[in-house]
């Protein structure tokens, strides 16, 4: 695969999200600050895809974009075929684990966007999602009483529980111990297999991108451009001492300009 | 929909959800709606009859009248006289003793019921002994403001010292620090930042003391103009000039304090806004 | 801080009550030693507290200023947070209002008496209406900075779950801002207590302010003086350590750091 081609198609079948000439500008005291310049992506149904980069390239604001909290400069971001205006609980966005609610139990938070629901079915949903999580036993407790990898995992049972098509993930394990994120990216698999959604995953770890995504969008620094893309070929579960797996990495290494030397 | 007014600002501006702009139109508002709020004011003391309450006019008029009898700066002074007489002592008594006490554990338990005792009693309440140990006059007004700035600022200092972050403390004993030095290099600029928050809000206090203390105890002063206006001939232009008088000092003294959380060294207490 | 040991449980009681006798005594002996005749000794105080509940015109007076109390603060209550909601979500409202509110803010309610007695005639209602002036402005910046205060994150995410305005300030701001406004509460209930005080010394002719006025002025009573302010301590006390329970509540605990 070419370095230098920036483009790759999608995998099979429909496309999802389509990220058309979208560029980002933000103004702020008179200065005006160029984040993204002239994204283009297109995202299939049940894709797992990772944007890559250092920190404070403008992922987070594109994600933040594709989740419809912001609106682009310029462009625009399509889900089946809609202009994305709004956030919208079919898209649901994923914050680190501050994102629970302190004042609501386990049970609550993965309850909270249930409430057009009837009763029997909320609950059944909730205990559902609380299994899926591990977090059985805990669901009168308050988040304060949770390690930091259990309100990640709260927070990823509430997203879950409204059924949404598509999740956005914003470097959701950064405040987790090494230890947990390894735990946490098997069970985020583990998840997305069962359910199939279509997953956009912001993270600045290479090793976290290319062990979880089916396509790594590599983006530079800021004016962010997408750099290049990368189809991580390798079927689940993924052995990371493969020479594959080691060849993929490597290569998203160098086109970040990295030595491989410590 | 005005989710949608505020998404496209937010859209413009880094990080801020909900941030406004401002030109000289957006400034211009609130001193409209002050505006507005005086031509109601106006307006339903006009349509009251037989009453004794002035207008915004009156109230001008009153100002005027103070200043032309110079008893505007004599009483302003006055007032102002006595709160920074019972501030300060409060200051100086209760800072030292409230930062000792909440250094050591045993005796902030000993003499917190107390303090919580003590605390919820109007100065006010404690007139009559004020009277009766310093008679009436601008002694009894001091003492009055001092109890009402003494017990607040006591609790300010005793927090303060409890909220130091292990850390420092830590940090200090690790350097090697005597218990002198532990106190003049890390307590006192770690209590700095929450102390002037407690001084702002207890001088604001004293200044609420103060106009009631001079309402009873004493003969001048800006609480003294508004009983005695009204008693010496219903002068409701007096007395609501003084009213509003006292708002606006007691703004520019907490205004004041507020420009002391700006010195640079500190802020690092203060989160940004 | 200072962590020469850790202070045993028993220690909680014998420390207070030590400074406790401590002070009693200092008091009854300066007393004794100034000679004086009309301050009273903490034996007299009590003898007077005694009298007090004797002859039941404590209750009635008690009874009294927690009456007003309860009437202006729960009118500040119902006025102060909706607008304060209303403010600290809309910082352009805010931005309006807040000149306006900073000028009235530092006038103290009892500045406000003649104006109150000229619309509401001495007595009850010009009490409640000074409690509710005085309870009124902490109530409102308490929501305001509890609102403003709320992350982003919480705000988006009742957002993104397709909740509308009005579910978003039920559900999402109002349980993230209460922490703040409790303590706005507390501190307003405080500022309540004192006013009451404050105003029925002046304005109305029953209740605890009205009892250490009308003690000293009918007989020079200086030991019923001081059981009643003690006594205005005391309750006010009670009224402050109802509401800190109301913070230990789990729902609200989250916003609370070590409380002292």
């Amino acid at each position: 695969m070419s370095l230098t081609q920036p483009l790759s198609m999608p995998a099979a079948g429909t496309t999802k999200l389509s990220v058309d000439a979208v560029s980002m500008v933000f103004v702020r005291d008179g200065k005006s600050t160029h984040v993204l310049q002239d994204i283009d992506l297109e995202v299939s149904d049940g894709e797992f895809v990772c944007v890559l980069g250092p920190s404070g390239c403008g992922k987070s604001t594109l994600l933040n974009a594709m989740a419809g909290f912001l609106a682009p400069t310029s462009g625009e971001i399509k889900v089946d075929g809609e202009v994305v205006t709004k956030p919208d609980p079919r898209r649901i966005f994923v914050f680190q684990e501050r994102g629970v609610f302190p004042w609501l139990t386990v049970e609550g938070n993965i309850g909270f966007g249930l409430f057009k629901l009837p009763r029997a079915e909320r609950d059944a949903r909730i205990a559902y999602y609380v299994k899926m999580v591990g977090l059985q036993g805990f669901e009168k407790t308050y988040p304060q009483e949770l390690s930091g990898g259990m309100k990640q995992r709260l927070e990823v049972a509430r997203a879950l529980a409204v059924n949404p098509d598509m999740l956005f993930l914003d470097e959701p394990f950064g405040a987790l111990d090494s230890i947990t994120r390894l735990i946490m990216r098997a069970e985020l698999l583990r998840i997305w297999e069962a359910e199939r959604k279509t997953i956009i995953f912001v993270t600045h770890d290479i090793d976290e991108a290319v062990q979880l995504a089916d396509r790594v969008v590599v983006m530079s620094a800021r004016p962010a451009t997408i750099q290049q893309i990368v189809d991580i070929d390798i079927p689940h579960p993924r052995d990371i001492s493969s020479s594959r797996y080691l060849e993929l990495r490597d290569g998203i290494f160098q086109q970040i300009g990295l030595a491989h030397k410590i | 929909m005005v989710d949608r007014l505020f998404l496209r600002r937010k859209d413009l501006i880094d990080g801020g959800e909900f941030a406004v702009k401002t030109n000289w139109r957006v400034q211009l508002r609130p001193i409209a709606f002050i505006a507005v709020l005086l031509l109601l004011w106006a307006v339903t003391v006009r349509r009251a009859p037989g009453h004794l309450l002035p207008g915004p006019w009156g109230v001008v008029g009153g100002v005027a009248d103070l200043v032309r009898h110079g008893l505007l700066i004599k009483y302003v002074v006055a007032s102002l006289f006595r709160v920074t007489w019972g501030f300060l002592l409060a200051v100086v008594l209760a800072i030292p003793l409230g930062l000792a006490i909440g250094w050591n554990r045993r005796a902030e338990m000993a003499v917190n019921p107390i303090l919580q005792i003590l605390r919820p009693i109007s100065p006010l309440a404690w007139i009559p002994i004020a009277i009766l140990w310093f008679g009436v006059g601008d002694l009894a007004a001091i003492s009055l403001i001092f109890v009402g700035c003494f017990f607040p600022l006591m609790l300010t200092a005793i927090n303060a010292v409890q909220n130091i972050p292990a850390v420092y403390v830590n940090a200090g004993r690790n350097f090697g620090l005597s218990s002198g030095g532990l106190v003049y290099r890390v307590l006192y600029p770690a209590v700095i930042p929450s102390l002037i928050v407690g001084l702002r809000i207890t001088l604001g206090i004293a200044w609420l003391v103060v106009v009631a203390a001079e309402m009873i105890a004493v003969s001048s002063g800006l609480g003294f103009l508004i009983v005695d206006a009204r008693n010496a001939g219903n002068r409701y232009d007096l007395v609501v000039a003084g009213m509003l008088i006292i708002g606006v000092i007691g703004l520019l003294l907490d205004l004041a304090m507020q420009s002391l959380e700006k010195v640079k060294s500190f802020r690092w207490g203060y989160s940004e806004d | 801080m200072n962590t020469l040991s850790e202070p045993r449980p028993w220690e909680r009681l014998f420390w207070p009550i030590l400074a406790t006798v401590l002070l009693l005594a200092l008091w009854h002996y300066s007393v004794l030693w100034s000679g004086t005749k009309v301050f009273p000794s903490p034996r007299e105080v009590e003898k007077g507290m005694g009298e007090l509940v004797r002859h039941h015109v404590l209750w009635g007076d008690i009874a009294d200023s927690l009456r007003r109390v309860a009437a202006g603060f729960g009118v500040a209550v119902l006025l102060g947070i909706p607008l304060g909601l209303v403010l600290g979500w809309y910082p352009a409202a805010n931005q309006v209002v807040n000149p306006a509110m900073q000028i009235l803010r530092p006038i103290s309610p009892i500045a406000w008496i003649p104006v109150a007695i000229i619309l509401f005639g001495v007595g009850d209602r010009a009490a409640v209406f000074l409690i509710f002036l005085g309870a009124f402005f902490p109530i409102v910046v308490a929501c305001i900075n509890g609102v403003s205060n709320v992350p982003s994150v919480f705000r988006r995410a009742g957002r993104n779950f397709g909740l509308t305005p009005t579910q978003r300030l039920a559900k999402v701001l109002l349980p993230a801002a209460l922490p703040q406004i409790l303590i706005g509460l507390r501190i307003a209930l405080g500022i309540a207590w004192l006013v009451v005080v404050a105003a029925e010394m002046i304005a109305v002719d029953s209740g605890l302010g009205y009892l250490v006025i009308d003690s000293r002025n009918s007989g020079k009573r200086y030991d019923l003086v001081v059981a009643a302010i003690l006594l205005i301590g005391v309750i006010g006390l009670i009224l402050d350590a109802g509401f800190r329970r109301l913070e230990k509540l789990k729902s609200v605990r989250w916003g609370f750091r070590n409380e002292s």
